[in-house]
């Protein structure tokens, strides 16, 4: 309950900020999904409590960005690139490796709850494509004999 | 003894995923073992750099003595050591490490002027900026500018957004001068997302100093109070180091009240995205400022009338604002110099794909696609021939190698079918199939598509079914005429930008590849060799030893053979992973 409290204020104290109080929805958003690892419907309720808007807009803007979690997350997040400049430099079989080491799909959770899997349109370090952010680090040269090497790291 | 010892280490996203960190530490505490103050110099000092561009030969590090600068690549912790006994302390250098003749070239054709100080200044330190003429321009606008010179001189500077669209800058400012209101807006829009393209990225991550000073000079130019910086969360390291940029502008008086006395008031916050695409368009961006969906409306109102909260606001990309204090400084026919009569300055392009350097470079507006490939590029991986260049990102077109030698500004790529786009610069090579590269395009808007407009949202996922069917092997013949035609209303019909210039990967690789398509469809074949379902693998008998290495590492136990006998693929069986290609010592095995 101290915990609800407290974010309610932080989202509170956000929303002083602006002029109108619902451009705090976005970071507002971002504050929950810290304090809770992904948006539950207790998160979207304090969100919507603590500013004071209805249910409904705040589910309505959080579906639509891709970066608020709508489900459980493993405790690290590997965000792949598939896109253009990784794809013609290899990321499809790193997908397919994933699948096949962890049986994780794009996604997806690892059944011990390790790793979830997000594929990315473009994440910006295409010079040295393919590459993936897990967690907050970003990896690039990825390849099949290091890519594993990379994730170990991550327990 | 009193020699001067500077090392720079390379630390945007690229040198920080080489290891770049554990180099900086390496070398401090190095020098910290040798007893480096007592033994050559009191003066050394380690900085950390933003991207210099050649980040596929990260961990780059400059060690500057006495002005004298060596650059190493491809550096590693346990490489520190001997540099520092060798070079700093012994003063040879370790010719086995530093950059080759390739490095100059790379820089050769390179004009650099809002990448000037990347690389050079500490992105974290503003008194490294400001000993680099940091906020000078902005000194220089308060003491003798008013707000309508400043616009007057942009405009004669030619310079045009470099987000992508391409409108003259100073025009844009002067409309929302001239609209009444006392609450104005700037933003900057750093919510870069085309495929293929980090140039604010590295812009914010090496000077991040540059885009605050080039929007400090756009607020008094239209007299906005309040900024946003509207950038990527995507981007955690250029988020950090453009707060730390704020609180230290903030610090000496830069932003906040009365700024250097000169009576004007102004300040920015940073509004993170949150991963959708759309939003970098700007009536999308400022409903997302807003709290909203990022959904774009239509315009007129246009967001210099009526933007952010209803006021007129001015939307800036992040490398046209890092081009404003240079062209205070300097003066507007300085920039003019450069580039072409109708495109002015320099571009900062994301060179990636299948050259051999790929990077983060800057090119004068109206250089070839030529000298970029081969010059500062270094040609393509493998010797391997170059098919077509891909510029513009989702919004742009493929051009095709024979047209090589056009010039590089907005007018000439746009009759290619093409744009400068934000500055992504995709190189493909024989071994694309551009039926495929479209294809990943249009996934991209797809997905990405808000789906307010039937066009776009319908439009763009029909695109992508008959493409994907026409990559499956089973396209039919109408295909690439239903293509254009669907294309052609997308185009005319979509709300935004996103819907506007979604089909163009569609149009520019029919336009230039008709003939891979054709194969496709007709005769189901992939001239490339990329997509699955045409490819069929079959061992060449006479050149197949029997060592039975394909057979082993086929998963689906598809080939089939005695030992020391020529081995034979059952194609029913066959999943076309292409195991067996890469394994084949003797090149027995046959892609098409």
């Amino acid at each position: 309950m101290k915990r609800i409290m407290a974010l309610m204020d932080e989202i509170k104290e956000m929303s002083r900020r602006y002029p109108d109080r619902r451009a705090a929805l976005l970071p507002g958003l971002y504050l929950a999904q810290r304090e809770y690892g992904w948006l539950s419907q207790e998160a979207y309720e304090v969100v919507s409590k603590a500013l004071n808007l209805p249910p409904a807009t705040v589910k309505g803007v959080a579906t639509f960005y891709a970066m608020y979690k709508k489900q459980p997350m493993g405790r690290h997040l590997i965000q792949l690139c598939t896109n253009v400049a990784c794809m013609i430099m290899g990321a499809e079989r790193l997908v397919d490796l994933l699948k096949e080491r962890y049986g994780l799909e794009p996604g997806g959770t690892t059944k011990d709850g390790r790793f979830s899997l997000v594929i990315m349109e473009c994440i910006g370090a295409c010079d040295r494509a393919p590459a993936m952010l897990v967690d907050r680090d970003f990896h690039s040269d990825l390849k099949e004999d290091n890519i594993f090497e990379i994730l170990e790291q991550y327990k | 003894m009193g020699r001067e010892v500077e090392i720079k280490i390379c630390m945007g996203t690229g040198g920080l995923a080489a290891g770049g960190r554990a180099v900086m530490n390496a070398f401090a505490e190095g020098l910290k073992a040798e007893g480096i103050d007592a033994k050559v110099s009191e003066n050394c000092s380690i900085h950390q750099v933003g991207c210099r561009g050649f980040c596929a030969r990260d961990v780059l590090v400059d060690v500057i003595i006495d002005g004298k600068r060596t650059t190493y690549q491809y550096i590693k912790p346990e490489m520190v050591e001997q540099i520092i006994k060798n070079h700093i302390i012994g003063g040879e250098v370790v010719q086995d490490w530093t950059v080759k003749e390739d490095y100059q070239a790379f820089h050769d054709k390179q004009v650099k002027v809002v990448l000037a100080d990347c690389g050079e200044v500490d992105p974290e330190d503003i008194d490294s900026y400001i000993s680099r003429r940091g906020y000078e321009a902005l000194q220089k606008v308060f003491r003798e500018m008013t707000p309508e010179k400043v616009i007057n001189t942009i405009e004669a500077s030619g310079l045009r957004g470099r987000g992508g669209a391409g409108f003259p800058t100073g025009v844009k400012w002067d409309f929302a001068r001239r609209n009444p209101g006392d609450v104005k807006y700037i933003i900057c829009n750093a919510d870069e997302g085309d495929p293929g393209a980090f140039m604010d990225r590295s812009v914010i991550e090496g000077n991040p100093h540059s885009v605050i000073e080039g929007m400090i000079i756009g607020a008094y130019a239209i007299g906005a109070h309040h900024g946003y910086v509207y950038i990527r969360a995507e981007y955690p390291l250029a988020v950090e180091r453009l707060k730390i940029a704020l609180e230290q502008a903030r610090q000496r008086g830069f932003l906040g009240r009365d700024i250097l006395g000169s009576g004007f008031d102004f300040d920015i916050k940073i509004k993170l995205g949150a991963g959708a695409f759309v939003c970098g368009e700007e009536t999308a961006l400022i409903a997302s400022i807003e709290g909203k969906r990022g959904m774009p409306r239509p315009k007129p109102p246009f967001p210099a009338q009526k933007g952010l909260w209803g006021k007129p606001t001015v939307i800036n990309n992040v490398e046209t604002l890092a081009n404003v204090p240079a062209i205070i400084r300097n003066g507007a026919l300085w920039f003019a110099k450069f580039g072409t009569e109708k495109s002015k300055g320099t571009k900062v392009f994301a060179l990636t794909g299948k050259v051999n350097n790929t990077g983060l470079i800057e090119v004068p507006m109206g250089i070839s696609l030529r000298e970029i490939i081969y010059d500062i590029g270094g040609g393509i991986e493998g010797g391997r021939k170059l098919k077509a260049v891909q510029t513009g990102g989702p919004s742009g077109g493929c051009i095709p190698a024979e047209y090589i030698d056009i010039s590089v500004d907005y007018e000439s790529l746009a009759r290619m079918g093409s744009i400068v786009g934000s500055g992504g610069m995709v190189v493909m090579d024989e071994t694309d199939c551009m039926v495929n590269i479209a294809k990943y395009f249009l996934e991209f808007t797809q997905a990405e598509s808000c789906g307010k407009c039937v066009p776009c949202r319908i439009g763009t996922k029909r695109l992508l079914e008959i493409l994907s069917r026409i990559t499956d092997g089973r396209g039919r013949p109408g295909d690439i005429d239903l293509l254009v035609t669907l294309s052609e209303d997308v185009k005319a019909g979509s709300l935004c930008g996103l819907g506007q210039t979604a089909p163009n990967p569609v149009l520019s690789t029919i336009k230039y590849f008709r003939d891979e398509y054709e194969a496709h469809i007709h005769e189901k074949r992939c001239p490339a060799g990329v997509c699955k379902n045409l490819l069929t693998y079959t061992i060449i008998e006479e050149f197949c030893k029997g060592c039975t290495m394909c057979a082993r590492v086929c998963p689906a136990g598809a080939i089939v053979g005695e030992k020391k006998q020529p081995h034979h693929i059952v194609q029913e069986i066959c999943i076309k992973c292409g195991a067996c290609f890469e394994t084949c010592k003797f090149k027995a095995i046959k892609k098409g």
